[in-house]
C-alpha cells in the first residue's frame, strides 16, 4: 500500500505544479515551501477536489486520477482532509461534525455517533461534543477537524497548515498532540505547510517546493544540516553559499572566497550557522580564519541573541550576544569584519 | 481642545441639518399616514362582526392557501434555480439572472396578460393543456396561484442566489471529502448554512403573493369564493362596502408588520 502521485496541474493562470510523490503506510510526509508555491494545489489534487492536467495519483492499485479517462471525485476516495481553517459545520454540533463522515459513507445514525463519540473521546473533547463550533477554542476546533476527518477511516490523511490558525501557547500543544496521533495512524499523512518546525517534528520526511517545482527532499535531519536553495537555508536558519571548490578554497557564485576544512572539487555548497561568524572591529591578523569586511545592513532581536545582517561580499547572517552589541557599538552602517572558523563550515556537492 | 467644547462639537454633529430634516419628515409623513389612517377610520365598534362576515373569512383562507401553495411551488423551484445562477459554470448566467429579475419589475398586469396569452384556453401552451388533459388554469384557483408564483418567485430566487453566493464553497470541498455526495451535501451542509437568506426569501416572496392583485385579476379573473383574494376582495368592496374594505385593509396590514417583524427580529437586523 503506497501513495503514488505524478501530478501536473496548470491552472489558465499561467501558475503549473509539476512533482512526483511518494507516501509509504504510516509515513507523515511533509510538503513545506512558501507561500503560493503550489502545496495547496498539491493537497486538493490529492483529495479529488481538483482535477490534475496530466499524470497519475495512485494509492496502491487504486487509481484515483489519470486523464483524461480516470478521475474518481472527492467523495469516493478513501481521503480525509484537515483544512486550515477547519471548515466545521457551523450549525451541527461537534459530535455531528464528526458523525457525517460515517453518515454519508452509509453508517445507520447510531452508529455513526457511537463512532464520532470514540473519536471526540480519542482527541480528548468528550465534554464538547454536543458544542456548536463557534463555542470552541481553536484548539478544539483543530482537534474536532482531526477528529471528523480521521473517523471516516481514510486511507490518506491530508493536512493543510494545521496548526496555522492557533496562537503560539496553544500551538506548541496541539502540535505534540498531532505527532502522537500521527504515530497511531497507520495510514499515508501529508503534511501542507510553510512553517519548518510542524515539518521537522511532525513528519518523517520533507519535500520542498518552491514555484511549483521540488527543490529538496530528505529526512528532516539531512534538509537540516544541508540546505539546497536559500529558502531552505532561511528557513533552517543557515547561511548557505554556491560556489566552486578547488581543493580547500571556494570560489563563491556571487563573489567572494572561503577556506574549508575537507577537500572537493566542482561545484558545492557551502553552509554554517549563524552562530559561526564572529564580528570584529579591526582585520583579525594571524589565525587560519574566513575574514572578509562587511556593513550592518540590519539588526534583530530575537529571542537571547542579536541577529546581525551584513552586506559585504558574501553578504552573511551573525548572531551575536546583546553584550558583544553593546561593546562594539554597533548600529545599522557600522564596518565590521567578519570571521568564520573553517571548521565551522560544511561543504556538499551543488 | 477642552472638554466642553468636544462635548458641544458632538451635540452640534449628531443634529441634521435642516435642508435634510424637512424632506426626511414630509416622506416618513408621508409613509406613515396613511396607515395611521386606516387605523383611524376602522369601523372599531362593528369590527368583530364585519372580520366574521362569511367573505371576508372566505378571501381571507382563500388568499392564505394560495399564497402558500404559490410559495412552496416557488421554493421548490426557485431554491434549485438559484443554485444554478449562483454556483453552476452556466453559460450566459448573467442574462439568465436578468430574465429571472424581470417578474419583479414588470407591471403585474402584464404578467397576467402574458400568463393568459401562454396558458390562457387558446394560448401557446394552455391549448395542449386543455385539450390533453382538460386542464384549464384561468378564472380558477389553481390560476390563481400560477399567478402569484409567477410574481413573487424572483424575490426569492434573488434573496437565496444572495445567500449562496454569499457562502463559503469550501464547505461543500469538505463534506466531499467526507463522503458526501452533491445532494446530500446540499441538503445537510448548503441549504442550513444559507439559512437565513432562505428563511427571508421565502418569507418575502409570500408576502409578494398574499398582495398579489394585478397578474391575479388579469389572469384569474374574480370568482368569489375561487379567486377572490384578500386585495381582490379589498378593492371590490370599497364600491359598494367602504367599511369592510377597510376591515380587510386591516387584517392585510396586520399581516405585513407580521411578516415585517419576523424578519425584522430573525433574520435582517443581525445577519451571521
Amino acid at each position: 500500500m503506497t501513495l503514488h502521485a505524478e501530478l501536473t496541474v496548470t491552472r489558465d493562470t499561467g501558475f503549473h505544479v509539476e512533482l512526483d510523490l511518494c507516501v509509504q503506510p504510516g509515513q507523515v510526509v511533509a510538503l513545506l515551501g512558501p507561500n503560493g508555491a503550489g502545496k495547496t494545489t498539491v493537497l486538493r489534487a490529492l483529495a479529488g477536489l481538483l482535477p490534475i492536467t496530466a499524470g497519475r495519483i495512485r494509492l496502491d492499485d487504486e487509481t484515483w486520477d489519470r486523464p483524461p479517462e480516470v478521475f474518481v471525485p472527492a467523495e469516493s476516495r478513501r481521503a480525509g482532509v484537515v483544512f486550515q481553517d477547519y471548515l466545521l459545520f457551523n450549525h451541527m454540533t461537534a459530535l455531528d461534525n464528526v458523525a457525517f463522515g460515517p453518515r454519508a459513507r452509509g453508517a445507520d445514525r447510531s452508529t455513526a455517533r457511537a463512532l464520532a463519540r470514540r473519536w471526540l473521546d480519542q482527541v480528548g473533547l468528550a465534554g464538547q461534543a454536543q458544542a456548536k463550533p463557534r463555542a470552541l477554542s481553536g484548539g478544539q476546533a483543530q482537534r474536532v477537524a482531526l477528529a471528523r476527518a480521521l473517523a471516516t477511516e481514510p486511507a490518506l490523511l491530508l493536512l493543510d497548515e494545521p496548526l496555522a490558525a492557533l496562537d503560539a501557547g496553544t500551538r506548541i500543544q496541539i502540535r505534540a498532540e498531532l505527532a502522537h496521533h500521527l504515530d497511531d495512524y497507520p495510514g499515508h499523512t501529508l503534511l501542507v505547510t510553510h512553517d519548518p518546525l510542524d515539518a521537522m517534528v511532525l513528519a518523517d520526511h520533507l519535500v520542498i517546493i518552491e514555484n511549483g517545482r521540488v527543490v529538496q527532499s530528505g529526512p528532516p535531519a539531512g534538509v537540516a544540516r544541508q540546505p539546497r536553495t536559500d529558502y531552505v537555508a532561511h528557513l533552517v536558519g543557515l547561511n548557505l553559499y554556491r560556489g566552486s571548490a578547488t581543493g580547500t578554497t571556494v570560489e563563491l557564485r556571487d563573489g567572494g572566497r572561503f577556506s574549508i576544512a575537507e577537500p572537493a572539487t566542482g561545484p558545492v555548497h557551502v553552509a554554517f550557522p549563524p552562530t559561526a561568524v564572529s564580528l570584529h572591529p579591526q582585520p583579525p591578523t594571524g589565525s587560519p580564519r574566513n575574514s572578509w569586511p562587511v556593513t550592518i545592513a540590519a539588526i534583530e532581536q530575537h529571542a537571547h541573541t542579536i541577529r546581525v545582517r551584513l552586506d559585504g561580499t558574501p553578504a552573511v547572517l551573525a548572531d551575536i550576544t546583546p553584550a558583544t552589541l553593546a561593546e562594539l557599538r554597533l548600529t545599522p552602517g557600522t564596518r565590521l569584519w567578519a570571521t568564520v572558523k573553517a571548521t565551522e563550515t560544511t561543504t556538499y556537492p551543488a | 481642545m477642552t472638554v466642553s467644547t468636544a462635548r458641544r462639537d458632538r451635540r452640534r454633529r449628531a443634529r441634521a441639518p435642516l435642508v435634510l430634516a424637512v424632506p426626511a419628515l414630509i416622506g416618513l409623513a408621508f409613509l406613515v399616514v396613511p396607515l395611521a389612517g386606516l387605523v383611524v377610520r376602522a369601523p372599531w365598534g362593528t369590527l368583530t362582526d364585519q372580520l366574521l362576515r362569511p367573505e371576508v373569512g372566505q378571501a381571507l383562507v382563500l388568499s392564505l392557501v394560495c399564497a402558500t401553495t404559490a410559495t412552496a411551488i416557488c421554493f421548490v423551484l426557485g431554491v434549485p434555480l438559484a443554485w444554478l445562477l449562483a454556483r453552476s459554470g452556466l453559460p450566459g448566467r448573467g442574462v439568465l439572472r436578468a430574465l429571472v429579475t424581470v417578474p419583479l419589475v414588470l407591471p403585474p398586469v402584464v404578467g397576467g396578460v402574458a400568463l393568459l396569452l401562454v396558458l390562457g384556453r387558446r394560448g401557446i401552451l394552455g391549448q395542449y393543456l386543455d385539450a390533453w388533459f382538460g386542464i384549464s388554469l384561468p378564472f380558477t384557483t389553481a390560476g390563481v396561484v400560477v399567478a402569484e408564483a409567477f410574481v413573487a418567485m424572483p424575490f426569492l430566487v434573488i434573496s437565496v442566489e444572495g445567500a449562496l453566493r454569499g457562502a463559503d464553497p469550501r464547505y461543500e470541498d469538505a463534506a466531499a471529502t467526507l463522503g458526501a455526495s452533491r445532494w446530500l451535501t446540499f441538503r445537510r451542509v448548503t441549504l442550513p448554512s444559507i439559512a437565513p437568506g432562505l428563511v427571508a426569501g421565502t418569507v418575502l416572496c409570500w408576502a409578494r403573493a398574499l398582495g398579489e392583485f394585478g397578474a391575479t385579476i388579469t389572469f384569474a379573473g374574480n370568482f368569489p369564493g375561487e379567486t377572490t383574494t384578500m386585495p381582490l376582495a379589498v378593492y371590490l368592496a370599497l364600491e359598494t362596502d367602504p367599511g369592510a374594505a377597510i376591515v380587510l385593509s386591516l387584517v392585510l396590514l396586520a399581516l405585513s408588520i407580521a411578516v415585517l417583524v419576523s424578519l425584522r427580529d430573525r433574520w435582517i437586523s443581525t445577519p451571521s
